[in-house]
């Protein structure tokens, strides 16, 4: 997935924003207009950051630590909105991925993708 | 009154008209239960749901795939009045089916996936933006009978 990082990520953060307007509301400090540098930039950050945890999927708490302090301490983004993303990486997948995006990978995914959300919000409190 | 722009009913009609709802309802269905597999707890009498291809061959699964799009199919008619065309159904799974409204938002999830695989590229962002709102606008109707 890491060569089209910038594709899934930027196109996945598209779809909340039109889906899901209230989580544009984090980022007043960029431009997310359809196609953007910014867009494309931060949604190859996001996928980077995933694939990172995917490598080292048994201690996500200690490789994400410095995201999770992140997203809790200066972010502080409420923690509903990472299921809203997860959501449209996962309907961004199964667009492109097609026949590939199976019940069974997509259980997967999005288990991973619960337990990686969970990890950058258990610093909130 | 939920209000629709000229765009959203569109784009609705537009999903609806690419949707076979055979082979889609069993496919949401089946993901359902695989992606979260506390939703088998309402489908004890489905026989053999032990993984997703037994899912997949189960003709009562099928069946019911295809009555959840009927249930869709009639909200689509009735648009500018899903609340009080879905009061029944609202009941039925509330007092008889019983089923936690948590678990809507996890099927329409599903079927969201299940359209987006089906339609690639030609979901975009805003087709994907009218479908959730519908699909919104569907769950919070079926959940207005619980008390």
């Amino acid at each position: 997935m890491i060569p089209v990082a910038e594709d899934i990520g930027s196109e996945a953060l598209l779809r909340m924003f039109t889906t899901f307007p209230k989580t544009k509301t984090y980022f007043s400090h960029l431009d997310i207009s359809p196609n953007s540098d910014h867009l494309r930039c931060h949604g190859k950050k996001i996928v980077q950051a995933l694939a990172e945890g995917a490598r080292n999927i048994s201690t996500l708490a200690t490789t994400l630590a410095p995201l999770s302090r992140f997203h809790a301490y200066l972010l502080r983004i409420h923690p509903t909105n990472f299921k809203l993303l997860n959501h449209c990486i996962l309907v961004t997948l199964a667009c492109h991925m097609g026949d590939n995006f199976t019940p069974v990978a997509h259980a997967a995914i999005d288990k991973f993708l619960s337990a990686f959300s969970a990890v950058l919000a258990e610093k909130f409190r | 009154m939920v209000q629709w722009t000229a765009e959203e009913r569109a784009a609705i009609q537009g999903v609806f008209a690419k949707l076979d709802y055979e082979s889609v309802g069993i496919e949401s269905l089946t993901r359902c239960l695989v992606v979260y597999p506390w939703t088998q707890r309402y489908f004890g009498g489905f026989g053999n749901l032990y993984n997703a291809e037994a899912i997949m061959s189960n003709p009562k699964i099928a069946a019911h795939g295809i009555v959840v799009l009927q249930g869709l199919e009639k909200a689509l008619k009735n648009m500018d009045n899903i609340k009080k065309t879905f009061t029944a159904l609202s009941e039925l799974h509330s007092e008889k089916l019983q089923v936690d409204p948590g678990n809507f938002q996890l099927l329409a999830d599903c079927l969201t996936v299940v359209i987006a695989r089906r339609m690639g590229t030609d979901f975009t962002p805003d087709i994907q933006a009218a479908w959730q709102k519908f699909i919104s606008v569907v769950i919070s109707a079926l959940r207005r009978q619980y008390y």
